[in-house]
């Protein structure tokens, strides 16, 4: 069997799929932001797959800044769960409904 | 060779991935999230590209993943979800089919078109794709004539800088003001106002989030039949 970018492109739509369904199922905002990295992951993936095939480096430069709109992203995710968690002890996505204005 | 390296990262990719979603411990769903990015990493080196992967170990299991582990353990939410309990009525079924629907388009689409799914003119024909998005062509220029079609010739890190210092280089500034943002963002989230602060209100699911046991039961008996 040879190895092509189709394996690739499979093994990143199975990583993307668990991510949604983890994003939908679990109630824990930072498990629910672990499995948003775990997408981000997956397209990274199907990223780096097409630049190799297409020769292309414009693949691996999308992924560099998927990688820093993440940690960003991370950052003031993190910074809300923080400042919430401060007020009430338990969270889950539920509590999170009060941002609304 | 690749083909094994493929095989033995993928389905460790797989198993963080369902490890993230099916631990209770968010501990360990954050070590099995590092399990996954590991072997993303090996993903990206087993396609060339070293400085992603290093980039990936580097940026994700070394400050985000870090990141979350000093949330989960300063705000001591290391309390277990209880995940026999479903809060509303019909989430995990509609969630599922959610997940299985993306992954059977996203398997179509990897696999129907040939070449998985790949549609545009390969990258080195450059006149064709620099038409649409105006930017594989400088991205391809950047390489020595002789080296175009071998990447494999010069360093992966070489060909990244110079792209993302010359053609990419505003893009690269405006990420720069991004994470600027960010910092600044998550320090006035983080900062301890002064004075009381004043109780949030309660969200109105709250009641019907939490119904008596009995009632819990019978949601159950219902999402069983």
């Amino acid at each position: 069997m040879e190895l092509t970018s189709t394996w690739y492109l499979v093994l990143s739509a199975i990583l993307f799929s668990l991510g949604a369904t983890g994003l939908l199922v679990r109630r824990n905002p930072l498990i629910m932001f672990m499995c948003l990295e775990l997408m981000l992951n997956a397209v990274n993936l199907t990223f780096v797959t097409f630049g190799n095939e297409l020769n292309d480096l414009g693949g691996e430069i999308s992924v560099f800044f998927v990688l820093v709109v993440a940690a960003a992203e991370v950052v003031v995710g993190l910074g809300i769960v923080v400042a919430i968690m401060r007020r009430r002890s338990e969270a889950t996505a539920d509590d999170l409904s009060v941002l609304r204005g | 060779m690749e083909l094994v390296v493929f095989l033995i990262a993928g389905a460790l990719s797989i198993i963080g991935a369902l490890g993230l979603i099916l631990f209770r411990n968010p501990m360990h769903s954050v070590l099995s999230l590092v399990l996954s990015l590991f072997a993303v990493a090996v993903l990206f080196l087993n396609q060339d590209a070293q400085f992603l992967a290093a980039v990936q170990v580097i940026v994700y299991a070394g400050a985000i993943v870090v990141l979350f582990l000093f949330v989960i353990m300063l705000l001591g939410v290391d309390q277990s979800e209880d995940l026999s309990v479903e809060p509303i009525a019909g989430q995990r079924p509609i969630a599922l089919a959610i997940g299985a629907a993306i992954l059977v388009l996203a398997v179509l689409f990897a696999t129907s078109a040939p070449d998985g799914g790949v549609t545009g003119a390969m990258a080195v024909t450059a006149e064709k794709v620099d038409s649409i998005t105006g930017t594989t062509r400088s991205a391809t220029a950047a390489l020595p004539d002789n080296q175009v079609d071998g990447r494999e010739l010069d360093p992966n890190i070489d060909q990244l800088g110079r792209s993302l210092f010359t053609d990419y280089v505003f893009a690269f500034e405006v990420t720069a003001l991004l994470l600027t943002i960010a910092v600044v963002g998550a320090v006035l989230l983080a900062r301890k106002p002064k004075g009381e602060l004043a109780p949030l209100p309660q969200p109105p699911t709250k009641a019907a989030a939490a119904p008596p046991s009995d009632e819990t039961s019978e949601l159950n008996e219902r999402e069983d039949a």
